[in-house]
This record gives C-alpha cells, structure tokens and sequence, in this order.
C-alpha cells in the first residue's frame, strides 16, 4: 500500500506523489513550460530546486526536490558521544541554533534523569526567545526581498545582529554556540551581558513599529499577500505543519502552551493564531509572535536579574563538567573532567523524545540509547521538511511571482529539510 | 580674448545666426552639439549609477560604494571596465544574430532620442537637432524601439527565465506606453506643439507678461515667469494628472521597481539579460539607466519646465557682471546655467524613483496589468477628454470654461468612485472586508490524541 493510498484513506486532500509528463492541450497543440526553479536561485532560500510546470505564468505543478544539502548529520551524531554530538545540533538549522541546543539536550536529560537548575531553564528560555526574534527578523528581511522590498531586509539584518552580538558577547560564537547542553548552560553569563540584552530589548518595539509601517499597510504587500497560497486547516494538519505557518491557518497549537518545557508555563504570554491561511496571515502571525517573543524576554531578564549568582550548571559531574577553579584543587574534579570529555556517560538503554516550540515549528529530536556513551539513532524532526509539503498545494495555479511569496511565507531552511 | 571673440570663426561657430553661415561652421557646430549631449546623456549614467547606489546605501543604512575615487565617484568606471574585461559567455543554442542585435538594440535608442532633448533656449545650441518641429513624435517613435531589445534578448537567449522576463517586458510596454501617450497628448493639447523648444517656451511666459528683448544675436533670452506656469500646474488639476500618470507609465517603461517584473531578481534570477556576460550586458546596463535618464528628462521638459529656472532672475548670470563681453556672459548663461537647472530637477526626479525602489515591494504581473488598463490608461483618456472640454470652454467662456471642466471632472470621478466604492464593497463583504486581526490565544488545549501510526 502506497502512502498516498494511506492518506487518501484517511480522507487528506493533500496531493501525494510526483507526475512527470507534461499537460498537453490537444485542441490548441500547446504544451506546458517546465522550468527548473533551483537548486541555486534567489529566492529558494537555500539549495530548494522546485521543478515548476507552467501554463504560460501559471503555475500548473509544483515538485520539490530536496536533498542538495544533505550533511549526513543524524549519522553522524551516532558516532559521537553525548556530548559531543551537541554541537552538530548548532549545524542543521543553522537559523536557530539554540532551539536545536534545547531540543537535544531536553531528550538527553529524560534519559540520563537528571534535573537542572532554575536558573538554566530561565536563561534557556531566554535564549530560546531571543533565538526565535533572530529567526524571525531573517525571515521577514527575505520575505520582504522576495516580494521586492528591498530595504526591509537591510533593517531586519541589523536587528539580527544585535543578537548576534550577545550571543558573541556570551560565548565567542556569533551563531553556533552550542551554549545549552544537557546539564544546563556551558556557562553563566558574562558581566555586561544583561545590560546588553537590555538595550537591544529597548529598542525593539520601536523596530517593529517601523517594520509594520513598511509593509503591514502597504497597498502593493497587501495585495501580494491577500489570499495567496491558503491553506485550510485540515490541508495544513494532513501535510503535518508546525509552527507559525499551522497556527496562521487557525490551528491553535503551540508547544510552549500545549506542553510546556523549560518553564514555559510560568510565563505570561499568548500565542497568535491566524484565520484565514494565507500569505498575509502567515506574516501577521509570525509579526504578533516577535511582540510576544518580546513580552517573554522581559519577563525572563527579570527572573534572571532576581538570581545572581545561581547556578546555570547540573552538581551531577556525571553529566556536566565541573567548575574551571575546582580543577586546581580536587582530584576528583579532574577526573571528572576528564572522564566526560574522553569517554562521556553511559545513559541507560531507552529512547526520549525532546521537543521544542522553534521558529519554524516543533523541531524534535528523537535520541535512542543502547546504554553505550553514544546515542544508538538520533532522528531529527525538522519542521522545513514538513512545512514545505504544503508547497505544492499551494502552488497550484497560482503566479510565479507568488510561488516566491509562498516559499518566503513558510519559512523554510533547508539545513533542516535536508538534515 | 576680445580679439578671439571679434574673429569671424568665433562668430561664425558661436555667434552667428544659422541662417548665414559658411558650411564647415554649421558642420562643426552639429558635432559639437552631439558631442555635448553625449557627454551629457551617456556621461550621467555612471553619475546616476553612483547615486542610485549611495542613495539606497543611505536609506537602507549602510554605506554604499565609496572606495574607489572621492566618495567612490569611480566605482561604476572601476565596473564598466570590470565587465570589459570579463569573458564574453555566448550560450549554446542562442539565436546567434538576435542575440548579439539585442543589446544594441536596447542602447542605440536611447542615445537618438538624446538629439531631440533640448537643454538651453537657443535656436541654434538649444539640441543636438533643435529644428525639429516633431520631436515629441520622434521621441515616442524612438523610445518605444528601446523595449525590442527586451524582447529579442529574452526570445534569442534560449533560457526560460529570459524568455518570461522578455513576455513580462513586452506585455508590461504596451500596456504602460497608452497610458504615457495619452499624457503626452493632454500636454499637447495644453500647448498646442510638438516642437521640443517650444514645449519650454511656453511653459516659461504666462500670458500676460510680455516676452522680454532678447539683445544678443542668436541667444534668445528665455524668462522664466516662474514654477507657477509649468505644464505640471498649468490647468489645475489637469496637468498634474497628465504628469502624475507620465511618472507612473514612465517608471514601468524603464522597467525599475515597483514595476522591475521583466527582471525581477527573486523571481526570474536576472530576467531577460540572464544570459548576457562582459559588455554586452554592459550595454543593457547602460541603456537601461541612459533610458531612465531620457524619460526623466522628457518628464521635466514636458511638465516641470524643462531647462528654464524655477523663477525668473534664478535662470541668468546678473547683467552688472560687465565685464565679460556680453557674447560670453550670454553663453555662460546658456551653456552653464540652463543646462544645471535641467540636471538639478533631473536629479531630484531621479532620486525620488530611487526613494520608491527603497521602498516599495514589486508589483504581481496581474496586479501590474489590472492597474495599466483599469485605472491608468481610464484615467490618463478621461483627463484628456477633460482637457479638451476645458480648452473649448475657455473658448466660448474665458477662464469660468476651465471651473466648468473641473465641475464636470468632479461629478464624474465622484460618480466613478461610488460605483468603484460599492463594488468594492459588494466583492469584500464576503470575507475580506471582515478580516478580523491576529487572534490571541492564552490557554491551548493539550493535544491529546496525534494522528494513529500506521502499524
């Protein structure tokens, strides 16, 4: 039995299956275009090649084809330890680091069992939010350059760089910096770091005031967005959507709400959900999310604040390496130390799954353990992958000019498609 | 210098009238004015290249070129040269004939419609050819020729993206070319001409103030009255339509954003010069701003009184300057000042379309189409037919005709805007017109059951 059998039992409207031969009109003789979009365009965002079948502009079929950026990552995640196998996770969505960081290390505390720190999942938290405005003001500076606005995607970038800077100032690392891992943070946060959160927060609502000045009345993005590529919910439930791109379609769901990790429950904050599925939705939604990213860091810096000093580290040297000054005195620190980043832990034999709320949708890593230092199979959830299985619904008779919106509006990055 | 100024060539070259002089004085002057308006036209393409890259620099927040020469003046040479020395890429497959005719096609154009441009009031310096009493014609004739190279390049380059960049740019020309010749004609009606020089002039001299002695020879003095009688003002509200729907039609003729959809860079890589490599892409390049530059320059001296001063004394050396001869304060007037007041409104226009394409997202092709046949070229015709009963009126009545017309104007778009209004209304009610904001969720129900796994 074929999956699209399958999904066609269970009464999805979603198309399954890639036809090849071109439409032909027998009575004016006219054969469709077919015209390969990628793997290196513009506007695909990566290395997508979209094989389009045009009917003059009209977009009759729409085939993605993945796999150009193909790491290899999950495989290689098997051959290292635990702990190593963390910083790959900073590689395949290369857009939010730290919500792959969070993702992973929650599957790997369910299996070692180990409980962290307050102040950890607060930062975490944090970073996580901080992360998902990065992600956003990247998306919106490409989308807008997709649909021609060209000067957005200079603004946004500066905003993403700010954020960029306190990653830097807090490990070194303008992106990966694999700062979460199992245990809790690789470290507290430098002096100066707050301030420097501070400010870049003081100055973001005024950013989106400008932003939606831009474009969110602008006559020609209204039009090019207005019931463009909709999907209605059961469309984008059947082709398994996370994320924004599910909730603009009117699906409330939300991770940080329906499951909440790392604290999430503590904070006051509202998910945004759209009605209508289309392209404007999607970018209303994802514009509401950055406010309320906004709200969420505020209340984490003051909790933050509240707990100076605390720890950010697991006490289990198991699982977290010991504090830099102890190695000096204690031989067992040493040990310690050496012990983890030689040999590592040995989980004992079970699978977890840890699953984050990330820019782009729920981004999950399922870790299997067979009671070695190394994970037996990790498998990578990557919401892209899901959210891009809508394309072709959407695509369907619409523009070219709109397939670019539509390829903008569900946010994909094809590290985490191709993984 | 008195002696060099008294000598006959110097009289013959720069003085005389063209009525009476020998033929190698009319020969060296016609190539003397090419030479001008080629350093003029071609020579502002790497000026405006330079500008349009550090305007959108400043408002995007960055810099802009600025290694190369004082502020990088010398960038877009440092590029011009780059892309000659590039190796010329002819694909395989191409149309071989179509494809090299492309780019010359696209350039040479541009570079005859420079003749009939006029950029100072004489009768003999004021063009390249400035006799001619249809240049208007000849420039719609020429520049329209501009948009085949468009299409050939997309048709011969044997790519896909080139030949819907080519589809685009032709479709899109038809489409906006009506609605530009419509404006152009609400113009001529205003004036009455199709002479270049006479468009000027006429927007220079309101009709009550008597023209002023022109003293020296050949240079006839051109007074501007002031802004106030420019095309753009001149029966209010009229012309400023006729030059609102001019910009409009002439940002798409030249292809530049909001209306860059023949090579729209997110959508169809480059478009119609996808495949074009060194300096045949070079010279689309340049074609493409010395075209931008042309329709700007056709737009102020249709509407915005092209050479002449925004108000009077602004326009002219003062006269107390005695002592430079007055042949020579006369030229310096002519050959300096007109010309910097052409360039100055030139510029100013220029950079406004660089504001629009650091702030506007591109237009859909069906938006594009839909806004071109329903609301520009309705537009553009309804203000001619305006015009025209106004003129008639002013006829019969003297100035209360002109109120008539507006009357008229009035009711009719009024009557155009309800009936466009209640069609929107009817078409919105159904979903759009309710589209209610962003919801709010606080609380989300835990999902409870995913969807069953297939066993």
């Amino acid at each position: 039995m074929q999956s699209s059998d399958v999904l066609a039992e269970r009464g999805s409207t979603f198309p399954a299956g890639i036809e090849v031969e071109r439409h032909h009109d027998p009575d004016s003789g006219a054969d469709t275009m077919t015209i390969n979009m990628g793997p290196s365009h513009p506007s695909t965002h990566g290395v997508l090649r979209l094989v389009l079948e045009l009917d003059g502009e009209n977009v009759v079929r729409c085939t993605p084809h993945i796999g150009y950026l193909h790491t290899g990552i999950e495989k290689t995640m098997e051959n290292l330890s635990y702990y190593k196998a963390l910083v790959l996770t900073d590689r395949e969505d290369y857009l939010s680091n730290l919500c792959n960081n969070l993702a992973y290390s929650l599957a790997v505390e369910q299996l070692v069992d180990v409980v962290i720190p307050e102040k950890s999942q607060v930062l975490r938290v944090l970073l996580n939010e901080l992360e998902r405005i990065a992600s956003h003001m990247l998306w919106l500076g490409t989308h807008a350059l997709d649909i021609g606005a060209m000067s957005v995607f200079f603004y946004t970038w500066q905003d993403r760089d700010l954020i960029l800077e306190i990653k830097e100032h807090m490990s070194g690392v303008r992106t990966k910096t694999s700062w979460i891992c199992p245990g809790g943070l690789r470290g507290d946060m430098p002096s100066g770091w707050y301030e420097r959160v501070e400010s870049f927060l003081n100055q973001f609502p005024k950013r989106m005031e400008m932003y939606e000045g831009l474009l969110s009345n602008n006559p020609i993005w209204l039009e090019r967005t207005r019931g463009v590529g909709v999907l209605t919910p059961q469309e984008a439930l059947d082709a398994g959507l996370t994320g924004p791109s599910l909730r603009a379609s009117g699906v409330a769901f939300d991770l940080r709400k329906s499951n909440p990790y790392s604290g999430y429950e503590q904070y006051e904050f509202d998910i945004a959900v759209g009605q209508y599925g289309d392209v404007l939705d999607r970018y209303r939604v994802r514009m509401e999310e950055l406010r309320q990213s906004y709200a969420i860091c505020r209340q984490a810096m003051k909790r933050a604040l509240a707990m100076p000093g605390a720890p950010v580290r697991t006490n289990d040297r198991k699982i977290a390496p010991p504090p830099k000054a102890e190695l000096d005195t204690s031989m067992e620190a040493l040990i310690h130390h050496f012990k983890l980043f030689t040999e590592g832990y040995h989980p004992p034999v079970g699978e977890a799954l840890g699953s984050v709320e990330g820019p782009r949708g729920e981004k999950a890593y399922y870790v299997i353990s067979d009671g070695s230092n190394r994970p037996y199979r990790v498998r990578i959830k990557g919401p892209s992958f899901y959210n891009l299985q809508a394309l072709p619904k959407m695509c369907e008779g619409r523009l070219v000019a709109d397939v670019v919106a539509m390829i903008g509006s569900i946010d994909i990055v094809l590290g985490d498609i191709d993984r | 210098m008195s002696e060099l100024i008294n000598s006959p060539i110097w009289r013959d070259l720069f003085v005389n009238s063209a009525d009476n002089i020998p033929w190698y004085a009319e020969f060296v002057r016609s190539l003397l004015r090419f030479v001008i308006a080629l350093a003029g036209g071609l020579g502002s393409v790497p000026i405006l290249v330079w500008l349009e890259r550090r305007l959108l620099g400043f408002w995007q927040g960055r810099l802009g070129p600025n290694r190369v020469g004082p502020f990088g003046l010398l960038q877009p040479m440092a590029d011009a040269l780059k892309l000659m020395m590039k190796e010329d890429i002819t694909p395989t497959n191409v149309d071989k004939a179509l494809y090299y005719l492309a780019p010359a096609i696209a350039l040479v154009p541009v570079i005859c419609s420079l003749t009939v441009l006029p950029w100072n009031s004489s009768s003999d310096w004021g063009a390249v050819a400035p006799h001619l009493n249809v240049g208007i014609l000849f420039l719609l004739a020429v520049a329209s020729i501009e948009v085949y190279g468009v299409i050939l390049a997309g048709w011969s380059s044997n790519n896909k993206y080139s030949l819907l960049g080519g589809l685009r740019a032709s479709s899109q020309v038809i489409s906006y070319e009506l609605g530009m010749g419509l404006s152009i004609i609400a113009v001529l009606l205003m004036t009455g001409t199709l002479a270049m020089q006479e468009l000027v002039h006429s927007q220079t001299i309101a009709t009550n103030v008597p023209i002023p002695d022109s003293s020296y020879s050949i240079w006839t003095q051109s007074v501007s009255a002031g802004f106030w009688n420019w095309n753009i003002f001149k029966l209010f509200p009229f012309g400023l339509v006729a030059a609102v729907v001019y910009m409009i039609s002439m940002i798409a003729e030249t292809n530049r954003a909001p209306f860059d959809l023949p090579e729209a860079e997110t959508e169809l890589v480059a478009g119609f010069h996808t495949e074009y490599t060194s300096f045949k892409f070079a010279m689309f390049f340049m074609g493409e701003y010395a075209n931008m530059m042309i329709v700007s320059a056709i737009c102020v001296t249709l509407f915005l009184g092209g050479y002449t001063a925004p108000w009077g004394i602004l326009g002219q050396l003062p006269a107390s300057w005695a002592f430079f001869p007055p042949s020579v304060l006369n030229f310096a007037n002519h050959v300096v000042i007109a010309p910097l007041w052409l360039f100055a409104k030139l510029y100013t226009l220029i950079s406004f379309f660089i504001l629009v394409r650091a702030s506007q997202p591109r237009l859909r092709y069906d938006m594009l189409m839909h806004f071109g046949w329903k609301v520009l070229l309705p537009t553009a015709l309804a203000n001619v037919v305006l015009i025209a009963i106004s003129l008639a009126l002013q006829q019969l009545f003297g100035g209360i005709g002109h109120l008539i017309a507006v009357a008229i104007g009035g009711v009719v778009v009024s009557i155009v805007l309800w009936v466009a209004y209640l069609h929107w209304k009817a078409r919105k009610s159904g979903d759009e017109a309710s589209r209610l904001p962003i919801r709010r969720e606080s609380v989300v129900r835990a999902i409870a059951a995913r969807m069953p796994v297939e066993d």
